[in-house]
């Protein structure tokens, strides 16, 4: 697991608890790992094992229980609410499983929002937006509503919105679940191709192991803690979706 | 921000003019029905509503509204002339009536007796013929209202006849007069004949109205009368109050109508509260979006309220444009006649749409406020 690549985030012993007394279920159980900068960083393992509570975490979307997490250098424990809501803002970008873009909202303006939470004017917003959507291949859909668009072109905007402020870190969250596997390969090599960048940490959290080819490198989870990291995704062929007994 | 929050509010048309809608919807109920609430209990107060060139209403002490009344003496009048404070006082006669018409139709009226010389209590505006007419003989004005009770929907026509206590009217104008409580015809006529127009008492002098001289309020000489007189003595105003004080404590009217403005405070609140809260909840997955983005939660209260004053505002205007509307329309409707909405109802309305939309913004505020971002996570 040595690599001579920058550490971008360090989580050391990160336990997270769901509940309290006799409903407290553990969901991650002391996790130590490091994302590198400048990779594309797979976070696979069946439904249930504790992926999208680690990106949560080191999104800085929940607060773990124990352990610590160090982003870009900096203990987020030591970042205040507001500091950990600018940080998100300003230096996380995130691709979600449903695109949650916004319905009222055309491409465009779907991919300037970023840029308007951290305040840039609306004109200028647009105009970088536009540009953006047009590195997506989506600008020819550029005054579109989501609903007049695929799946696999809503998530092409996902990816442009969650790119258009330059973010250290790109989070995304089963990006193909919801496509199909043309759609899925598309969407991959769309974030291998502008995603990864130098210095730019990129996880995608996927159990789909067509998309395993397009890692850096492969963490697999299974009930709540890493079991394995590897660079060569010939290494987990004996991945399976299946929830441990 | 700002810019995405009216966005997310009008993005989806039916959604967006079913909020609106659901607060105007709220605001017209409770407009609509508080105002015909006030309306009808002005009625009772009518005969003083209509009188403005008497400040001062003087009565026996034992009177309790306007229609029941224990007459005074011609004594009571000299002596209410001789308070100082006192430049004029004059008799006014007011009571119920038995009118037949032509046709042998009739109908109750209420019968005011103007003093023969002054004229005192006249009304206020002529739709047809003129107030100096009613010095002729046996002459009598009518409220327009009460020309359709009496003659229906023919054509205005004076110098017809009607019978009171088996004497002679005859009409020789119609004018405009404050509806009364209930339905009747409102008769003007001189005091003179009055007294002859009902059934013969000893005493017959309803009210004596007078005006204060220069230098003295109307509460001043109000309280002047009382004290000299012994008598009730009351300014227009305060008049006014007592009169529908009377009706509000003694009648059931209050309280069904309370009933109803309740129940129409209580629905419009629900429908413009709850069409606010499930907006609200319909986008709960796109503001924990934003949460996940780094909007802080500051910007989400300012998003929402300013969504909730978005559609408060523009819900308060068509619901109190409506109910503008349907006092507009039916205000020649004879039935409907002074009914009307007080700027106290609107300027309640919009107290009432404040609250409602504070609560609806304060519950949904309270689901988005505590929703985990890493809700977005979940599909």
């Amino acid at each position: 697991m040595t690599t001579s690549k920058d550490i971008a985030i360090a989580c050391r012993n990160v336990v997270k608890d769901f509940g309290d007394g006799d409903t407290k279920v553990r969901a991650l159980h002391g996790i130590d790992v490091d994302i590198y900068a400048s990779d594309l960083t797979l976070l696979i393992g069946p439904s249930g094992c504790g992926k999208t509570t680690l990106i949560s975490i080191i999104a800085g979307l929940l607060n773990p229980t124990e352990g610590e997490i160090d982003l870009f250098g900096t203990p987020q424990s030591k970042l205040s609410g507001r500091e950990l809501v600018r940080f998100r803002a300003k230096s996380v970008g995130f691709v979600f499983q449903q695109y949650n873009l916004l319905p009222a909202l055309t491409a465009t303006e779907n991919v300037a929002v970023p840029l308007l939470i951290q305040g840039m004017s609306r004109p200028e917003a647009l105009k970088i937006a536009r540009g953006v959507l047009a590195s997506v291949d989506m600008e020819s859909r550029a005054d579109q509503l989501p609903s007049q668009l695929s799946g696999g072109q809503q998530q092409r905007v996902a990816i442009a919105r969650a790119l258009v402020h330059q973010p250290r870190l790109l989070v995304c969250d089963e990006p193909t679940a919801a496509l199909d596997a043309k759609s899925g390969q598309t969407v991959m090599e769309l974030i291998r191709k502008v995603a990864v960048q130098p210095g730019r940490a990129v996880i995608v959290v996927t159990h789909d192991q067509r998309v395993f080819r397009y890692g850096d490198r492969i963490i697999e989870m299974a009930d709540g803690r890493v079991v394995s990291a590897t660079n060569d995704p010939g290494q987990i062929a004996h991945y399976s979706e299946q929830v441990p007994a | 921000m700002n810019w995405i929050a009216w966005k997310m509010l009008t993005g989806d048309r039916a959604k967006y003019f079913g909020t609106v809608f659901g607060v105007a919807f709220g605001v017209l109920l409770i407009s609509q029905q508080t105002s015909i609430f006030v309306s009808l209990m002005r009625r009772t107060a009518h005969a003083v509503i209509d009188v403005r060139d008497a400040s001062v209403w003087v009565m026996d002490p034992d009177q309790q509204n306007a229609d029941e009344i224990k007459p005074l003496t011609d004594s009571d009048l000299n002596r209410v002339r001789g308070v100082e404070g006192v430049a004029w006082a004059v008799r006014y006669f007011k009571s119920l009536a038995r009118a037949k018409i032509e046709t042998g139709k009739f109908r109750q009226v209420v019968l005011l007796g103007l003093d023969d010389q002054t004229l005192v209590g006249a009304p206020a505006r002529m739709v047809e013929g003129s107030l100096a007419n009613l010095r002729r003989p046996d002459a009598i004005i009518v409220d327009k209202a009460g020309y359709e009770y009496l003659w229906g929907k023919e054509p205005i026509r004076l110098g017809r006849t009607l019978e009171m206590n088996d004497r002679r009217a005859v009409l020789v104008g119609i004018c405009e007069a404050t509806a009364p409580f209930q339905t009747f015809p409102v008769v003007y006529t001189r005091y003179s004949q009055a007294v002859r127009f009902v059934a013969g008492e000893r005493k017959v002098m309803s009210f004596v109205l007078a005006q204060h001289q220069t230098g003295w309020t109307d509460e001043q000489l109000a309280h002047k009368i009382h004290e000299k007189t012994g008598l009730m003595a009351q300014t227009r105003p305060q008049f006014i109050r007592f009169v529908i004080g009377y009706y509000m404590r003694n009648t059931g009217i209050p309280v069904n109508f309370g009933i109803t403005i309740a129940l129409g405070f209580i629905v419009g609140t629900a429908i413009a509260g709850q069409t606010f809260y499930l907006f609200t909840l319909e986008n709960l997955k796109q503001f924990g979006a934003l949460k996940a983005m780094g909007v802080s939660d500051l910007k989400i209260t300012g998003m929402v309220l300013l969504q909730a004053s978005i559609v408060g505002i523009i819900g308060y205007g068509l619901g109190i444009g409506m109910a503008a509307l349907f006092f507009e329309s039916t205000r020649n409707v004879t039935a409907l006649a002074g009914f009307y909405m007080p700027w106290e109802v609107a300027v309640g309305a919009l107290c009432a749409v404040a609250i409602i939309i504070v609560l609806a913004s304060f519950l949904s505020l309270r689901k988005v406020l505590t929703l985990e971002p890493a809700v977005v996570f979940r599909g």
